[in-house]
């Protein structure tokens, strides 16, 4: 018993030693085979994203298929900040995060009460307002051609400049440190027990109502936890890009978002970081090989429903036992 | 001003009637299934273009008689082949295989068709507008309105007196029921789904007569048909009806006075009236919650 437990506890850190050792080590070993530094960076902040929409989708069992709004609102948080407020790199981030976060909050608290489709169909309508309000304002946000004209500040940490702006390879390691900060967030919040309401609710919404857990507060704390961090990753998206489109708040964006968690594996935590890493390694490739990448696109849609609906790490869980 | 009003309020109902048109059928699909058809923008853009493809052999009249069946049949083999296999899963899959499938139509469309719009010749006497101080109304765009009315008549003479109709009804409250009744229910479901289809061809070739085609058209009208439906509550069809005529009517009259905000009104008045009635004008308590 203590034998396997402690073989168990062996393998959990091994494997994630060697996913933090990929990430560290990511600038130097993508040039080699082929990649390149904002690839890698690009991947990160959009396997957060995915992550998120997965801490709702993959251990609370609800659906939101609008969560690309709140991605949007901390890209147009941290732009806006940027180009119109003060040029602080932290400072816009939070302003991003708290955009998206507060949105997020005050919309979930109008939704709780809805499960299953009626969830999913509400909350694709709610995130379409916040694309139509950012392509309409176009005094404020630019409309169609997106927000321009701002750009990541260099980091000052005192003792030295981190100089994030020109250098891809420091840009990196400040977005594995959010990132890091963000999934470490997630991975406690998931441990405490919270997390494991959230999870009884999953399994048993009934039960767990019986049990005397608040459910709707719950739902509504979850999707709320989960659009301050989807509110992050859009942050560090428009700092990626020093751009934000409204685009970033379509709901054909968040259909992306549960595509990257479903391909990845929704029931584990990493599944949607390998999901995202394939989803945007593939995109990059097809965009670059044919003007019909939309099709293939579909496409994996489609065969990874009928034939991987459990995704990459569900699949390979499962031919392990 | 009243003149403007009019011409608004009219554009607005006729805007409505067609979401009511493409909404009846994602709810119908909805209702029974469970699923939600992302792909139904896309089976409106197969609708206007297979009229446009057979428009100059078979004339105007021909591709309506003929483009909504064509694209029922073409749902009913998606049908068959993609989504009959999610039925028993969570609706999340249905979900993300229709959005796929809704970038595929789009894509292949504008690959097969090109991305400029195409026109669709619509009959001379349907052009012409229907007297000179109400400019606006056209003879085809009361012929839109008329063929959405007679297609709504039809299918609700369809769901109270044919048995297939009674069937779906009955399988939308109770579908276990209704297969321990015997009566075969992936069977159900395909025709059910199939007629669902029809509407949006039906809406498609409509569509191509008054705005021409283009590939992303059917994106656009997607979202509207979602709020109808989620303002005249889920599992409710005359709600669907009102829904799709109030947010046109809201839209439109919204034109008057604000323009930029006419696409925005009618998210404002889903989430006013979640507000008031959490599941929306004619929802009943307990369906699909």
């Amino acid at each position: 018993m203590t034998a396997t437990s402690s073989r168990k506890l062996i393998v959990k850190l091994t494997v994630l030693a060697s996913i933090w050792a990929i990430l560290l080590l990511a600038p130097y070993w993508m040039a080699p085979l082929g990649g390149y530094t904002a690839l890698a960076t690009r991947v990160l902040v959009l396997g957060l994203a995915a992550m998120s929409v997965n801490f709702l989708l993959g251990f609370t069992g609800v659906l939101s298929f609008g969560h690309a709004a709140w991605f949007g609102l901390g890209a147009y948080g941290t732009g806006l900040t940027l180009k119109y407020l003060v040029p602080s790199t932290p400072l816009a981030v939070i302003a991003g995060i708290l955009l998206g976060g507060v949105c997020g909050a005050i919309l979930g608290a109008l939704l709780v009460r809805r499960r299953g489709v009626y969830f999913a169909m509400v909350t694709i309508a709610f995130g379409q307002v916040f694309y139509y309000i950012a392509f309409q304002w176009s005094s404020l946000t630019g409309g169609d051609d997106g927000l321009r004209g701002f750009a990541r500040q260099p980091l000052d940490l005192g003792l030295f400049k981190l100089d994030i702006l020109t250098d891809a390879n420091s840009f990196y390691y400040f977005v594995l440190f959010c990132f890091a900060l963000a999934v470490g967030a997630m991975g406690f919040i998931l441990r405490s027990p919270f997390g494991h309401t959230m999870i009884a609710i999953r399994e048993n919404e009934r039960r767990a109502r019986f049990l005397g857990i608040p459910v709707e507060r719950h739902i509504w704390i979850a999707f709320t936890l989960s659009c301050f961090f989807m509110g992050f990753a859009g942050a560090l998206y428009a700092l990626v890009n020093n751009f934000a489109d409204p685009h970033g708040l379509h709901y054909s964006q968040s259909g992306d978002f549960v595509m990257m968690a479903v391909m990845g594996g929704m029931r584990s935590f990493w599944g949607p970081l390998l999901g995202a890493a394939v989803f945007v390694v593939l995109q990059d490739y097809l965009s670059s090989i044919t003007v019909n990448w939309m099709s293939f696109v579909g496409l994996l849609f489609i065969l990874v429903v009928l034939f991987f609906p459990r995704g990459l790490l569900g699949f390979f869980q499962r031919s392990k036992a | 001003m009243t003149l403007l009003l009019l011409f608004n309020i009219t554009n607005g109902l006729i805007v409505g009637a067609f979401y009511v048109l493409m909404a009846l059928g994602l709810s119908l699909i909805l209702n029974l299934s469970n699923v939600i058809n992302f792909a139904h923008g896309g089976f409106l853009v197969i609708g206007g273009y297979i009229a446009y493809a057979l428009s100059p052999y078979v004339g105007f009249w021909g591709a309506l008689l003929l483009a909504p069946p064509l694209t029922a049949v073409i749902g009913l083999a998606v049908e068959r082949v993609l989504i009959r296999p999610l039925y028993g899963r969570d609706p999340l899959y249905s979900l993300l295989l229709t959005f796929g499938l809704a970038f595929m139509i789009e894509d292949l469309t504008r690959f097969i068709f090109g991305p400029q719009g195409k026109p669709v010749a619509i009959p001379a006497f349907l052009a012409q507008p229907l007297s000179n101080d109400l400019f606006f109304i056209t003879g085809y765009r009361l012929f839109m309105v008329a063929m959405v009315f007679v297609a709504i008549a039809l299918l609700f003479v369809l769901l109270r007196y044919t048995r297939l109709g009674i069937r779906i009804r009955a399988g939308t409250l109770d579908l276990e029921t209704v297969a321990a009744l015997g009566i075969n229910v992936g069977l159900l479901r395909s025709l059910n789904f199939a007629v669902g289809i029809f509407l949006a061809g039906l809406s498609g070739v409509l569509a191509a007569g008054q705005l021409g085609l283009e590939p992303t058209m059917g994106t656009g009208l997607l979202m509207p048909s979602f709020i109808a439906i989620i303002v005249g509550g889920i599992g409710s069809l005359p709600g669907t009806l009102v829904g799709g005529l109030l947010i046109g009517v809201a839209s439109g009259v919204t034109a008057v006075f604000f323009p930029a905000a006419s696409e925005a009104v009618i998210y404002v008045l889903m989430a006013v009236i979640l507000l008031i009635r959490p599941r929306g004008l004619f929802g009943e308590e307990g369906m699909l919650s």
